[in-house]
C-alpha cells in the first residue's frame, strides 16, 4: 500500500473476519480498493470471475462517491467481510462516506436509449452494482452514505 | 498509485485493431478514443476493440466508449468489441453497448465479420 490508504483486519461478533480499510478520495484509489476484495474472495475460494464482479461493483461504489459525496473528512471508510450464512460463504462490501447523502427516489435510472444518441450517457454506477451483486443496500442521509454490497461465493 | 491503460493500434487493410492493456477508466477511456479518432481520419472504415488485457472497465470508461461508437455509428461505420471477461461482457449488456456494436469471443472472428460487413 502506499501509506495514504489504512487497513486493519478483525473478527466480528459473528465470527465474520473482515479488514478495514480508509482510502482518500483520489485518482484510482479504487484499485487499491479493489486489491483488498480480490484477496479475501481468493480466502474464500471465490470463483474468479465472481471476484472480477465484486471489483467492478466496488469501484462504482467508489467513483459514484467520489464524484458525488462530498465527504467531509476527503476519505472512503471500508470494510471488506467475509462471512457465511446458510451454509454459504460470502464477501461483502461495506461502502460509508461522510459526504451530504443523496435521496435514491430522485435518482434517474438510466437506459440504453437514453444512453445512445442521447444526453445521459453516465449514471449507471447504481444500476451496475445491482446487478453485479447479490444484494445491495444502500441508506443515506445528512451524514452520509452506507452501501451494503454482498456476493455468494 | 496510477494505473495507465496503454493501446495499440494496428491495421488489417480498412480495418483498425484496438488493442487495450489495463484499467479502462476515464483516462484509458479517452486514450483509445484518441486513437480511434485517429484512425478514422486516417481511412479506416471498421474498428475492432480488442480487450483482452483488461479486466476492468469503470462506467466513465464505458461512457467514452460509447462515444466512439456513436462517432462510427454516424460515419456508416462498424465497431466490434473482442476478447471481454465475463464480467465485462456483462457490465456492456447491462448497459446496452451489445445493442449498438458486435461481440466476438475472437480477435479474428471480429476483425472477419467486420471487414465483411
Amino acid at each position: 500500500m502506499s501509506g495514504r490508504e489504512s487497513a486493519r483486519m478483525s473478527v466480528d461478533s459473528t465470527g465474520a473476519r473482515e479488514i478495514s480499510l480508509t482510502i482518500p478520495v483520489a485518482p484510482d484509489m479504487e484499485i487499491v480498493a479493489t486489491a483488498q476484495a480480490a484477496a479475501l474472495g481468493e480466502f474464500i475460494e471465490m470463483a474468479h470471475d465472481k471476484i472480477d464482479e465484486v471489483k467492478l461493483a466496488l469501484v462504482e461504489a467508489c467513483i459514484n462517491a467520489f464524484e458525488h459525496a462530498h465527504a467531509r473528512d476527503d476519505r472512503l471508510h471500508l470494510t471488506f467481510r467475509v462471512g457465511r450464512e446458510d451454509e454459504r460463504d460470502y464477501l461483502e462490501v461495506e461502502v460509508l462516506d461522510r459526504g451530504t447523502g443523496f435521496d435514491q427516489a430522485s435518482v434517474e435510472p438510466p437506459s440504453a436509449e437514453k444512453t445512445f444518441q442521447g444526453r445521459q450517457k453516465r449514471g449507471w454506477g447504481l444500476q451496475i452494482m445491482r446487478s453485479l451483486m447479490d444484494s445491495v443496500d444502500i441508506s443515506s442521509g445528512q451524514g452520509g452514505t452506507r452501501i451494503l454490497m454482498r456476493k455468494y461465493k | 498509485m496510477s494505473e495507465v491503460c496503454r493501446v495499440a493500434a494496428e491495421r488489417r487493410g480498412d480495418v483498425a485493431v484496438l488493442s487495450t492493456d489495463g484499467y479502462i477508466n476515464n483516462q484509458g477511456g479517452e486514450e483509445i478514443a484518441r486513437q480511434a479518432y485517429a484512425q478514422l481520419e486516417s481511412g479506416a472504415r471498421a474498428l475492432v476493440l480488442n480487450l483482452e488485457k483488461t479486466r476492468i472497465v469503470n462506467s466513465i470508461g464505458i461512457s467514452i466508449l460509447i462515444e466512439v461508437l456513436e462517432k462510427v455509428m454516424d460515419r456508416k461505420g462498424q465497431l466490434a468489441f473482442c476478447c471481454l471477461t465475463p464480467t465485462i461482457d456483462k457490465t456492456f449488456r447491462i448497459m446496452g453497448l451489445a445493442q449498438y456494436a458486435s461481440i466476438y469471443p475472437t480477435e479474428a472472428e471480429a476483425v472477419r465479420a467486420v471487414a465483411a460487413a
